[in-house]
């Protein structure tokens, strides 16, 4: 029972409630930063780390923290995460830091994160929330990397900087313009949507069928 | 669940409340000075080695370097830059001879600053290389200015007396004439306006040709490469 109930939280935040694409949270990232797939990895990497470290906390002192300073001491925990996600990115990947410059501290602001810890760390014990988290995130990571690598194959011709079409290929340089952005998760929201509709069809019509037998 | 408690029982004191951000705070605070201090060394041998490989690779056959600090009226080798001064980088082959500057240049772009470092031989007035430092270009257009390799490489050996002239691709007549990248003429001009304003800038305060700083070996060769 409880192994199930860790992984249900595990893989709620990959697939069923996405924070991207189902949630439609933390667009910010989302847009700007996955004009090439190292890039949006590096920022799923960071918010990762972010968003699990700072569940794990607010999990261990959600009975020490008054709920009227709560959200000051989350964003206080948030925003040590990322100044320490921040350096240390410009130590190992200074190349990346650069691309990504401003949108790192940024991720302060994600509303992702602070929606996670309001809405569950803050309420569930340790297990549960970095559980959570990591569902969360990982899921946030997998978005940002396949639009990253959509928008890198069509508008650069290249995964990870990797070229993959050869001298022919013509960039369809809109896609790593930000209007690519906008097209790629729209058609991806639409493909997200379409699945659900035809899921629910589906298990209405199980129903009807098992009814009818 | 705990929020259900709060409700029930009067709110905690001010005294907590102001006590828990406190600490919190003061947490946060000495983490953020530990991972500042654990990583400053690593970022500047970084900035470190990224400017020596870019005066390096504008600069073709040069192994060792050292800043040149333009300070009262000449260039003295120092290692320190004040607040109001400028630097270049004298570029000097194995043998310790003077091959050229390496000098910083930076101006608006299309989108913002464009920071660059070109090679310069001042006996012969020739460009000899070219490096975007730093720039924020449209990706898949401007960005060619440091993407485009024949674009970069078309920077060696470039008269920079009279000033260099971006032209439409294609129709490079003379010494000082490069080609613009189609797609990117704004930013290819904008390249060639900043090499120009600081020739212009630096020609008058540089030495005259053969007069050059000496190489203080206040390094041995080859150091900063670490290992």
């Amino acid at each position: 029972m409880k192994k199930s109930e860790s992984y249900d939280e595990l893989i709620k935040g990959i697939w069923r409630d996405n924070p991207v694409f189902v949630q439609v949270l933390g667009m910010c990232p989302m847009l700007a930063v996955t004009n090439s797939a190292i890039n949006a990895v590096a920022m799923g990497m960071a918010t990762f780390f972010v968003l699990v470290g700072s569940s794990f906390l607010v999990s261990s002192f959600r009975d020490w923290i008054p709920k009227q300073v709560r959200i000051s001491c989350f964003i206080i925990i948030i925003a040590t995460f990322v100044t320490v996600a921040d350096y240390t990115l410009l130590a190992i990947v200074p190349k990346v830091h650069k691309e990504l410059g401003a949108f790192i501290p940024l991720i302060v602001a994600n509303c992702m994160i602070l929606g996670r810890q309001e809405a569950f760390s803050s309420r569930y014990p340790v297990r549960l929330a970095v559980m959570d988290a990591i569902g969360m995130a990982g899921g946030f990571l997998l978005a940002l990397f396949s639009l990253g690598a959509i928008r890198e194959i069509l508008g650069d011709g290249a995964l990870f900087g990797v070229s993959l079409f050869g001298e022919n290929f013509e960039p369809w340089v809109i896609m790593i313009l930000p209007p690519g952005g906008f097209l790629t998760l729209g058609v991806i929201l639409l493909f997200f949507n379409w699945f659900k509709l035809k899921k629910d069809e589906f298990l209405a019509d199980v129903a009807e069928a098992e009814r009818g037998g | 669940m705990t929020a259900g408690a709060h409700t029930a029982t009067p709110g905690p004191s001010s005294l907590r409340l102001v006590l828990t951000l406190a600490i919190a705070g003061l947490i946060s605070g000495i983490a953020i000075i530990g991972i500042y201090e654990s990583t400053l060394p690593t970022i500047t041998a970084n900035k470190a080695r990224e400017l020596r490989e870019a005066v390096f690779k504008v600069l073709p056959g040069v192994s060792q370097m050292q800043q040149l600090v333009y300070r009262d009226g000449e260039l003295v080798v120092s290692e320190e830059l004040g607040k109001d001064e400028q630097a270049v980088y004298g570029g000097y082959d194995g043998e310790g001879t003077f091959v050229g500057y390496a000098i910083p240049g930076a101006g608006p772009g299309f989108q913002d600053t464009i920071g660059l470092l070109y090679g310069y031989a001042p006996e012969r007035r020739l460009v000899l290389g070219m490096e975007v430092l730093e720039s924020r270009e449209t990706p898949g257009l401007g960005d060619k200015i440091y993407k485009d390799a024949e674009w970069v490489g078309s920077f060696s050996a470039l008269s920079i007396e009279p000033a260099i002239v971006a032209v439409k691709k294609g129709s490079k007549a003379s010494p000082n004439e490069i080609d613009a990248i189609t797609g990117a003429t704004i930013s290819s001009k904008a390249v060639v306006r900043i090499i120009n304003e600081t020739h212009s800038d630096w020609s008058e305060r540089l030495p005259r040709a053969g007069s050059e700083p000496p190489l203080t070996t206040s390094e041995p060769a080859g150091n900063g490469e670490r290992p």
